[in-house]
């Protein structure tokens, strides 16, 4: 692993249960990089992802993690979940079993735990709903309470599948911002899963792109092409700028590529 | 009421509603009522089997609850676990026709171990009593926290290295511990709304998940002890005012919180 790198995947492929969701995969990350994991439903995200934890083992090819000698290496937000909303919990809560919830016996007050809680609810914009249950904040809120969970021991590598998914358009801007901050401040390099990349292209460095199972990296402007893109896709594909969005578009695929492509979210517009 | 007979009484039923509350929080935010309500029924057949060979029935409520949380947690890793808990509920309640069919003290002992006998608690039942609640209690407070972020959200307690598999195999087996405990005082019906009532009550009233596992302990205490006195005093069977005040318990929680929401 190359020097300054925090994550490296190589060649790395992926069957479940016989089938193949991943094939040579390939990227890395440096310290403080923020990059988008860009697919749509069902290219693998979940599944790159999930893998990077260590939950799936690569049935070829490598998944390293450099740790820089830290206990805490990654911090995880999982797909949306419901939060039981008459769970017991506060949002100080859940952000302390992020620092210490895998060690046994109930939790002793402790000024200096207090002390973690708080910066780190304050670095995601949380003391004002600190005290609040959990199952009681809008979706955006909950989001920047689970960010917390999983940087609160810093570490350097943060890992987010689909965390914009469901939350309305300012909830999202404002998560891709303090996520962006965030990356900065506490040199943590971001790897978020989304369906859509247009609410991420001024924040991402780079860009993994996934579609039936292969990855294309690198700069977004290198990536989301039309050459790369189709022949990440296998068909043509049209990469269309309008207003400072990108659109993705299948123009003339053979139908059941089409029919696929017009399917995906990610495609906003199809040719008629 | 606080004759010498009663004194075993109030300090068993004590022992096995603080036991009932304080696991019965972890049932209600685990979703778990099913597997708690089934753990109990399933283990009753085991103080059938231990009457008939003619061994301490506690052996054979450790045994039978131990044959559910396997059962359970066998099947639920191939499948749902409302359909692992019903199976391996009937399979031993099946078990527990058998046993039953072939003792002498039919109806009595079946009554006996469904309602409890909480008016008949010897010097002898207090020590293991005792001694399962303090286990019980312990794994808990020592399970607390890996238990409780596993509860919020399995994958989260994963990405930690809380293994999701491992804590539903703890908890269920702590279940078992506190079923064996509590089922020759309250029975095996009533184990279940101890565990239950108290706790979703609690959870009401504070937003704080230790506090609201104490406080679900010491209504579970309150519900019990004045299902005692009320049984005393009417003469009328334990286990109603037990189901009843656990209920009430229940929804005079609900409405405390649905007050609180609406700034009342």
């Amino acid at each position: 692993m190359a020097r300054g790198e925090v994550l490296a995947v190589r060649q790395a492929s992926v069957s479940l249960s016989g089938r193949s969701i991943l094939k040579d995969i390939d990227f890395s990350l440096e310290a403080g990089e923020f990059c988008g994991l860009i697919g749509a439903n069902g290219s693998g995200k979940t599944t790159l992802l999930r893998t990077i934890l260590g939950f799936i083992a690569p049935s070829s090819g490598s998944v390293t993690i450099d740790s820089g000698g830290k206990l805490a290496s990654v911090g995880y937000v999982p797909q949306k979940f419901a939060l039981d909303p008459y769970m017991p919990m506060r949002a100080r809560d859940l952000v302390a079993l992020g620092l210490d919830g895998n060690r046994l016996g109930v939790p002793l007050p402790s000024p200096g735990r207090r002390r973690k809680v708080d910066e780190m609810l304050e670095s995601v914009d949380a003391t004002r709903f600190a005290d609040q249950r959990i199952g009681n904040l809008s979706g955006g809120q909950q989001q920047r309470v689970l960010i917390a969970h999983a940087l609160i021991r810093r570490p350097r590598l943060l890992l987010l599948d689909e965390p914009l998914a469901n939350l309305d358009m300012r909830s999202v801007a404002g998560v891709v911002a303090l996520l962006r901050r965030l990356s900065q401040e506490f040199q943590t390099s971001v790897l978020l899963s989304a369906h859509d990349m247009n609410p991420l292209l001024s924040a991402m460095d780079r860009i993994v792109y996934l579609a039936h199972g292969r990855a294309a990296s690198g700069s977004t402007d290198a990536v989301v092409r039309t050459e790369v893109l189709s022949q990440l896709y296998g068909y043509h594909i049209d990469v269309v700028r309008v207003h400072g969005r990108v659109i993705v578009v299948a123009a003339e695929a053979e139908d059941d590529a089409q029919a696929a492509v017009a399917h995906d979210p990610v495609h906003v517009a199809q040719v008629p | 009421m606080f004759e010498d007979f009663m004194v075993n009484t109030w300090i068993a039923a004590t022992l096995v509603a603080v036991v009932a509350g304080i696991v019965g929080f972890f049932v209600v935010i685990r979703g778990a009522s099913f597997a708690a309500h089934a753990l109990p029924l399933s283990a009753f057949p085991g103080a059938a089997a231990a009457n008939l060979v003619g061994v301490n029935p506690l052996l054979g409520l450790l045994v039978f609850s131990g044959l559910g949380v396997a059962g359970i947690s066998q099947l639920a890793r191939r499948g749902r676990r409302d359909l692992a808990t019903a199976l391996s509920l009937v399979m031993l309640l099946g078990l527990g026709a058998l046993f039953l069919s072939r003792t002498t003290e039919y109806f009595q002992a079946v009554y006996a171990l469904l309602f409890g006998e909480v008016l008949g608690v010897s010097n002898a039942d207090l020590g293991p009593v005792a001694l399962l609640g303090a286990v019980s209690v312990a794994l808990i407070v020592i399970l607390f926290r890996p238990l409780l972020l596993s509860s919020v959200s399995p994958e989260l307690g994963e990405a930690r290295g809380v293994s999701a598999r491992l804590m539903e195999a703890l908890f269920l087996s702590v279940v078992a511990l506190a079923t064996a405990m509590a089922l020759p005082v309250v029975g095996a019906l009533l184990v279940f709304s101890l565990m239950v009532g108290p706790a979703s009550a609690a959870r009401a009233l504070t937003n704080r998940p230790l506090s609201a596992m104490l406080l679900s302990g010491a209504i579970s205490v309150v519900t019990v002890w004045a299902a005692i006195a009320l049984s005393f005093i009417s003469d009328w069977p334990v286990g109603l005012f037990v189901g009843g005040l656990s209920a009430l318990t229940y929804g005079a929680g609900r409405s405390w919180a649905w007050a609180g929401e609406r700034g009342l």
